[in-house]
């Protein structure tokens, strides 16, 4: 059992998927999600123990458009698809195979779905020529020395040796355009995938053309445009780099430090939790679970993070709310390092109150 | 932003209240505003769910969707709001006046005003409105008359709103932001229950406390979208229960529940922004939101086609010019009508303020291309702003927004000025038309005048560069036709 395993304990693990490892390494600073991360701990779980209400469930209307849309792209082995990859790509795919890689033929347990997939890809990847499309492959990443799976919910399209990666998205494209936010945060997470598919079989065996599938303006037809993930692939790349080797944060956590949800107290859970330090900003609040806890916290320690971080920059290091007053008051002594911000906020105290006034 | 506005964040979140962030209104409010409160389908892009819509608080018009999913019943919903809204815009618009120019132009008396919640229910009524503009009156996929008229409203209402300082349909989180500012992030502020719990907490309760109640789940959001637990376990079973019985009672139940509390927020924060006086730069932009309303009306009765979906080359360009000199000129009025809004820039040295210490009334010069002399009178102020304007600078002042001056030196705390016009024509100054020693004056670069447009070519001579003259827009019958999920 690794040191992971035994801060989870008994409670099932929960698998990473695209979206929580581009939320990860968006704030690669923050090591209490890396380590419940790497432990594979389950958020949504934690913070039901603690008393927040869960709002991370998504709508079953959207779960149900999702599935009838995702249903229809890959119906009648993925024709839909194929049409549009003919479009797309500018190939004469005649047929393709299609393989569901859920299907691992009774073995459970992610090691048995992984190894299947990974030898699916290979013998794919040589097999060249033939067309294939392999659905909900289960790829793996390292993440900060962890080892962690991704949910499947990509394709991986194979033509003449070169992958891409297929992800169906249910929001529209109206009039050839879409929700910019939409279709950044589907690109972050397809890139993610990228990363992964090139571990397995090489950074240039996977085009970073990912193919994006939507439904058309109001209707359910599906129509495809590749999105260029580079900048994605190197963004993601760099912040996983960055992000604390496990190993190191573990060794500043407690003697024992364990968060296993189903034999601690809430009280214990929550010394548990504050034992990791966090570094909340307001963007967290749409990117990962703890963030209310987080940023309750944030507020009793009167830290400026929590007000954004225009202010934060704004300050130039100071750090909480009180220092802040104090430093623009005048004749309160400052550091020297504070002298210039002190001198700023000062007049700008002046001005506030002479134009409220 | 500015160092000021975060300085004021901190400000307020140490005193559990929200601080003003303008002393007057820069916005013009309607005397009665229609008040607009959509809901739409989680995951659909423009399925809408319901609304609260109405110009009395005491008397909302709930409308609802019982089954989002039926093309029909959406249609139905779009003809119900166009009962609400076509009036109410027919109404106002239809009483114009002649404006006298050297070309007279029309223009409404009075203009209707939509508010939405948040910047969110602004980009619905855009999706609404695409929806709908061009749907068809006969032939297969007909639909209610009034619904392709709505739909241009929505779509003209939308498009308006993207210039700023416009008043037509305004999202009314971004208004209050515009007027106050509370101790929560801009993320936070987004959300209209937590943004009034800042500006204006139940009594006995700091801003923060009530923030925090808006948080919580059972609070309903302003939508257009729906809370997920919301919609597992009241709104479901509503619609299976419509399914099964064909009574849209527990719909309507479930969806006035969710829209009520956001309503009567709604009318809360237009009794707090009323409570504001109007500033001059908001009702000048008024009068010019009046004549894009009577243009528009115009427009339409005239037979003019629906809006595209896409704008030609040059019509882009144009729209984007324009965008930009509203979003300029309204910078500018504001800091000239506000002098909190003013301080934003003196904190950020594009601005100053301070008293005239010294005037040079007899100084003449000859300008540059010039043949005889002139007053050109130097104006010197002691300022503790920190002035990153440099010389050569042009400048004004909100209180002489008329003369313009240039920066001719500065030093440490000291900016001498030369004035450059509005003076009389006389061998000295007129009399008060130099600030005198003693005066507290400010100036600064923003200039709210309008600025020039370039010169764009008309749609014929698109270059090659941007495709060529585009062809002519005509709808088609796939544009009416387009199936439907």
């Amino acid at each position: 059992m690794t040191r992971l395993d035994a801060i989870r304990g008994r409670t099932p693990g929960q698998d990473h998927n695209a979206r929580s490892i581009a939320a990860l390494a968006a704030n690669p600073a923050c090591d209490r999600r890396a380590v419940l991360d790497a432990a594979a701990i389950d958020k949504p779980l934690l913070m039901k123990r603690l008393r927040f209400d869960d709002r991370w469930g998504q709508s079953p209307f959207a779960i149900q458009r999702n599935q009838q849309f995702t249903d229809l792209v890959k119906a009648n082995g993925a024709a839909h698809l194929l049409r549009l990859l003919r479009g797309l790509l500018g190939l004469p795919i005649e047929e393709a195979g299609y393989v569901n890689l859920e299907d691992v033929g009774g073995a459970e347990g992610h090691a048995a779905r992984h190894g299947h997939t990974r030898r699916i890809i290979r013998q794919t990847a040589e097999g060249r020529g033939r067309a294939t499309i392999l659905d909900r492959p289960l790829l793996r990443l390292d993440v900060a020395g962890a080892r962690v799976y991704l949910e499947p919910d990509v394709i991986a399209f194979q033509l003449g040796g070169m992958f891409h990666i297929v992800a169906i998205k249910s929001f529209a494209i109206l009039d050839d355009q879409a929700d910019t936010p939409k279709v950044s945060a589907a690109a972050r997470e397809a890139a993610v995938y990228v990363h992964a598919l090139r571990d397995l079989v090489g950074a240039d065996l996977v085009s970073h053309d990912v193919i994006l599938i939507c439904p058309k303006d109001f209707t359910n037809e599906p129509t495809a445009t590749t999105v260029d993930v580079r900048h994605q692939l190197v963004t993601l790349a760099r912040q996983l780099s960055r992000l604390t080797r496990i190993d190191a944060i573990l060794d500043r956590l407690p003697e024992g430090f364990s968060l296993d949800l189903d034999r601690l107290s809430p009280g214990e859970i929550e010394a548990a939790v504050a034992a990791v330090p966090a570094r909340y900003a307001p963007q967290c609040l749409s990117a990962c679970e703890l963030s209310h806890l987080c940023r309750k916290e944030a507020h009793l320690n009167e830290q400026v993070d929590a007000l954004g971080r225009v202010v934060r920059d704004d300050l130039g290091g100071i750090e909480s709310v009180t220092a802040a007053l104090r430093v623009a008051t005048p004749g309160e002594p400052v550091a020297a390092d504070q002298a210039e911000i002190a001198e700023r906020l000062r007049h700008v105290a002046r001005i506030y109150d002479e134009a409220v006034a | 932003m500015s160092l000021l506005h975060s300085y004021v964040k901190v400000r307020a979140r140490e005193r559990g209240r929200a601080l003003p962030r303008a002393t007057v209104r820069h916005v013009h409010l309607a005397e009665a505003p229609m008040v607009f409160v959509p809901l739409r389908l989680a995951g659909e892009a423009a399925a809408p769910l319901g609304a609260m819509v109405g110009t009395d608080p005491r008397h909302p018009t709930l409308l609802v969707v019982p089954q989002p999913r039926n093309r029909d019943l959406r249609f139905q919903f779009l003809a119900d709001l166009g009962a609400v809204l076509l009036p109410y815009i027919d109404r106002i618009s239809r009483q114009v006046e002649t404006v006298e120019a050297k070309t007279p132009f029309e223009r409404c008396l009075d203009a209707p005003q939509i508010v939405v919640p948040s910047a969110g229910g602004v980009e619905f009524t855009a999706k609404l409105g695409r929806s709908s503009r061009f749907r068809r009156t006969t032939g297969p996929y007909a639909v209610d008359p009034a619904v392709p008229v709505l739909g241009r409203w929505l779509t003209f209402l939308a498009e308006q709103s993207e210039f700023a300082g416009s008043s037509l349909m305004v999202a009314m989180t971004d208004l209050l932001t515009a007027h106050w500012v509370t101790g929560q992030s801009a993320v936070e502020d987004g959300d209209l229950a937590a943004l009034l719990g800042w500006i204006d907490p139940p009594e006995g309760m700091t801003g923060a406390e009530a923030a925090a109640l808006a948080d919580d789940p059972l609070t309903p959001p302003a939508g257009p979208d729906t809370h997920p637990e919301f919609d597992r376990q009241e709104l479901q079973k509503a619609i299976a229960h419509y399914d099964e019985t064909g009574s849209t009672g527990q719909v309507e139940k479930a969806l006035d529940g969710q829209l009520r509390p956001t309503w009567d927020r709604m009318w809360q924060a237009i009794g707090l922004l009323s409570a504001l006086k109007e500033s001059p730069g908001a009702t000048s932009r008024w009068e010019r939101d009046r004549v894009h309303v009577a243009m528009h009306r115009a427009w339409i009765d005239g037979g003019g086609l629906p809006q595209g979906k896409r704008d030609s080359a040059v019509a882009a360009a144009k729209r984007l010019a324009r965008l930009e000199a509203a979003q300029q000129s309204f910078e500018a009025a504001r800091a000239f009508d506000d002098p909190l809004v003013m301080a934003e820039y003196r904190a950020d040295g594009v601005a100053f303020a301070g008293e005239v210490v010294a005037v040079d009334l007899t100084r003449r010069i000859v300008p540059p291309g010039g043949k005889r002399e002139v007053p050109r009178p130097l104006v010197t102020i002691e300022t503790s702003d920190p002035v990153r304007l440099s010389r050569g600078k042009k400048v004004r002042s909100p209180s002489r927004p008329r003369q313009s001056a240039t920066i001719t030196s500065l030093s440490d705390r000291m900016i001498t000025l030369q004035i450059d016009d509005g003076m009389g024509r006389g061998a000295l100054p007129a009399e008060g038309s130099v600030p005198g020693v003693g005066t507290v004056i400010c100036y600064t670069e923003l200039d709210p005048g309008e600025s020039r447009r370039a010169p764009l070519p008309p749609r014929e001579e698109t270059p090659w560069t941007h495709g060529g003259p585009p062809p002519e827009y005509v709808p088609t019958d796939d544009d009416a036709v387009e199936p439907w999920s």
